[in-house]
């Protein structure tokens, strides 16, 4: 028995949500009085794999396969169901990625489990019962779900745990080969366009995100956004109707029919809160508007506010910002 | 071409929510439910593909009687019939199963759903279908053309990018915008949905493998710290030393 982390690279790097799963799994590997194990797939640097023991992970699987480099859901959910099988994994845990999450829930069918995504908190283990905390109505509020079967799949809201750092301790890494067929890659990518972030964060793995909206006036005054997200180390981010014009392209997009995001601190310029445009923003930690109508909805949600006019509060933002010693 | 469209039967995005029961029960209490958001994307596409290249396009909804009015509203929008399996959805995993049982049964092309339900927020069922079906499931998806009669062509958001996937019919995808522009009833879809086939099956097989225990609401905000413009510059110096989120 065992708990089995799912961990995705980026760059031969681990990714930010996948150390935060790293660090889940281990939580709740010793809360179990078992250990955790990691399974990686694709390109990762084996000595960004040895350090995932300071999240905790005793020992990572590594499937190096040339053929793994992008993802294939079939492919990966192989390889994943391999390792549980090898640890005899009780748990499995993923961050709710669009990759963690789709693979997640092959799993939960093939290994007759129980699936919670988008879970908030660390288990409560009592006894028989195994009790996770999910994000349920578009952030409005938060769910208890007891899953019942043998083996419990658990996928990690992003941004919800914190990575935690046993400084120095190293996990053994071991090869794993599952036995992978053609028909595992029937459904590849033809191809896969990485965005160009300009050396930026990315959007769904931003700790701060700095977000424009049709207060804005024009793509023109965009340099604003830029800057100060630069200077904070943050993802840009828009409205709907910002990238419906062709302001901004559409995966910077949040909200309802957009991407959700749940970082530290999100910073809105220009944006009048409307409710389609929280239920993409409403987890965020700590909230700041800035609008130049007092009533404004976004207000209501926010922490912190500055009633004025976007184009001459950014300036001063940018310059306050590149006075913080970093 | 046979599409099987999936729709779940949600609380409008404007809904308060609250809960009863000592907070073991959504309460239904003034809530306005619509179709699916997402699902809207995935049923608007699936009739656009049916006007282009023939065939006809089934909703589905698992759920109670309260849904019909939204199934009507999505054969108003263009479909052709629709099934609804008179069931208390538990969870998705049953949501799945059942899913899964009709779409055998009546052997579609292509089976479309959204990317996400807005009330449970499980990104789930589709891949859960794909894979009790052992056919791929493509999700989340912004594009989706056919190719030539047995093939389609996906284009799906991963995180920080997007993938370019050729697929055989059949498969299960799931939408999101970019993928068209949902399209809302006309007063002639209106007339003829009163008179178009709706399907009521009951549930087969039914576990359920979670338990909904209780519920709670995230902590009100204490209200907003207002900072004057002339010093916006003081709200860095908060960001750090007060919220210490810099
Ligand atoms: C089904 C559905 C789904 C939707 N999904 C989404 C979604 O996912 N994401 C989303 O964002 N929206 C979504 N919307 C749209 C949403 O309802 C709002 O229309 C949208 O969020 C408004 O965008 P905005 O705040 O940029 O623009 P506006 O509503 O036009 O607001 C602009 C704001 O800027 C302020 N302003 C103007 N000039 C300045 C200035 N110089 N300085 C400072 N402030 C200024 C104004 O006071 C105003 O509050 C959806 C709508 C529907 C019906
Ligand atoms: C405790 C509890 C109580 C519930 N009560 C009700 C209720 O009273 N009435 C009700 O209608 N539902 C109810 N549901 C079901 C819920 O609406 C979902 O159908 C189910 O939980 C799957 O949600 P999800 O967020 O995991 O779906 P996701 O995986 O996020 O959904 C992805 C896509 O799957 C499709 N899909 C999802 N659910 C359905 C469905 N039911 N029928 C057809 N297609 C679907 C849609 O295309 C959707 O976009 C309840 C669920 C729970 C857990």
């Amino acid at each position: 028995m065992s708990v089995l982390v799912f961990v995705e690279g980026l760059n031969g790097e681990i990714k930010k949500s996948s150390l935060e799963a790293a660090s889940y799994g281990s939580q709740v590997a010793q809360a179990m009085g078992t250990t955790a194990t990691a399974v990686a797939i694709g390109e990762v640097h084996e000595e960004a794999l040895a350090k995932l023991g300071e999240q905790g992970i005793s020992k990572v699987l590594y499937d190096a396969d040339d053929r793994l480099k992008q993802f294939v859901a079939d492919a990966y959910v192989k390889v994943i169901a391999t390792a549980a099988q090898q640890e005899s994994a009780k748990v499995l845990v993923f961050s709710n990625s669009n990759i963690g999450a789709a693979v997640g829930s092959k799993l939960a069918v093939r290994l007759n489990g129980s699936l919670a995504t988008n879970v908030t908190e660390l288990p409560k283990i009592d006894g028989g019962n195994f009790t996770v905390t999910r994000g349920v109505f578009s952030g409005k509020a938060f769910a208890d779900v007891n899953l019942t079967s043998d083996v419990k799949i658990i996928a990690v809201k992003k941004n919800s745990t914190d990575i935690i750092s046993n400084g120095g301790s190293t996990a053994t890494v071991e090869k794993l080969s599952a036995d992978l067929a053609e028909s595992d890659f029937a459904a590849a990518p033809k191809e896969t366009v990485m965005q160009d972030t300009g050396g930026g964060v990315l959007l769904p793995e931003a700790e701060i995100v700095v977000s424009g909206g049709r207060g804005m006036k024009g793509p023109e005054n965009w340099h604003l956004i830029e800057e100060l997200a630069k200077e904070l180390g943050a993802a840009t981010a828009c409205s709907k109707p910002v990238s419906d014009i062709g302001w901004r392209p559409h995966h910077e997009h949040v909200g309802q029919t957009g991407i959700t995001v749940s970082p530290n601190l999100y910073i809105a310029a220009g944006i009048s809160g409307a409710i389609q445009h929280l239920a993409g923003v409403n987890s965020s930690k700590v909230i700041v508007v800035i609008n130049k109508d007092p009533e404004a909805p976004f207000f209501k949600a926010a922490d912190y506010g500055i009633v004025g006019d976007a184009l001459e509060v950014l300036p001063k933002l940018i310059e306050a910002a590149k006075a913080l010693d970093k | 071409m046979k599409i099987l469209v999936c729709i779940s039967n949600v609380p409008d995005t404007t809904s308060k929510i609250n809960f009863t029961g000592d907070n073991k029960e959504f309460d239904k209490n003034g809530v306005q439910y619509v179709i699916n958001p997402w699902d809207e994307y995935a049923l608007t596409r699936a009739i656009e593909l049916k006007e282009a290249k023939g065939g006809s396009v089934t909703v589905l909804n698992v759920g109670e009687a309260d849904a019909e009015p939204n199934i009507r509203k999505a054969l108003a929008i263009g479909a052709d019939d629709a099934i609804r399996v008179n069931a208390h959805p538990k969870d998705a995993f049953f949501v799945a199963q059942q899913i899964t049982a009709v779409a055998k049964e009546g052997g579609y092309d292509m089976i479309l759903m959204g990317k996400e339900s807005i009330d449970y927020n499980g990104f789930q069922v589709h891949n859960m279908v794909g894979e009790m079906m052992g056919i791929p499931s493509v999700t989340p998806a912004f594009k989706l053309d056919m190719v030539d009669d047995s093939t389609a062509r996906l284009e799906r958001e991963i995180e920080g990018g997007k993938e370019v996937v050729e697929v055989k019919l059949p498969f299960v995808a799931s939408a999101q915008q970019p993928m068209c522009e949902p399209r809302i009833p006309n007063m002639r879809g209106i007339m003829t949905a009163r008179t178009k086939p709706l399907k009521v099956v009951e549930a087969t097989g039914g576990e359920a493998k979670s338990e909904y225990v209780n519920y709670s609401k995230p902590e009100k905000k204490s209200g907003v710290k207002l900072i004057e413009p002339e010093n916006a510059g003081e709200l860095i110096k908060l960001l750090r030393n007060e919220a210490k989120v810099l």
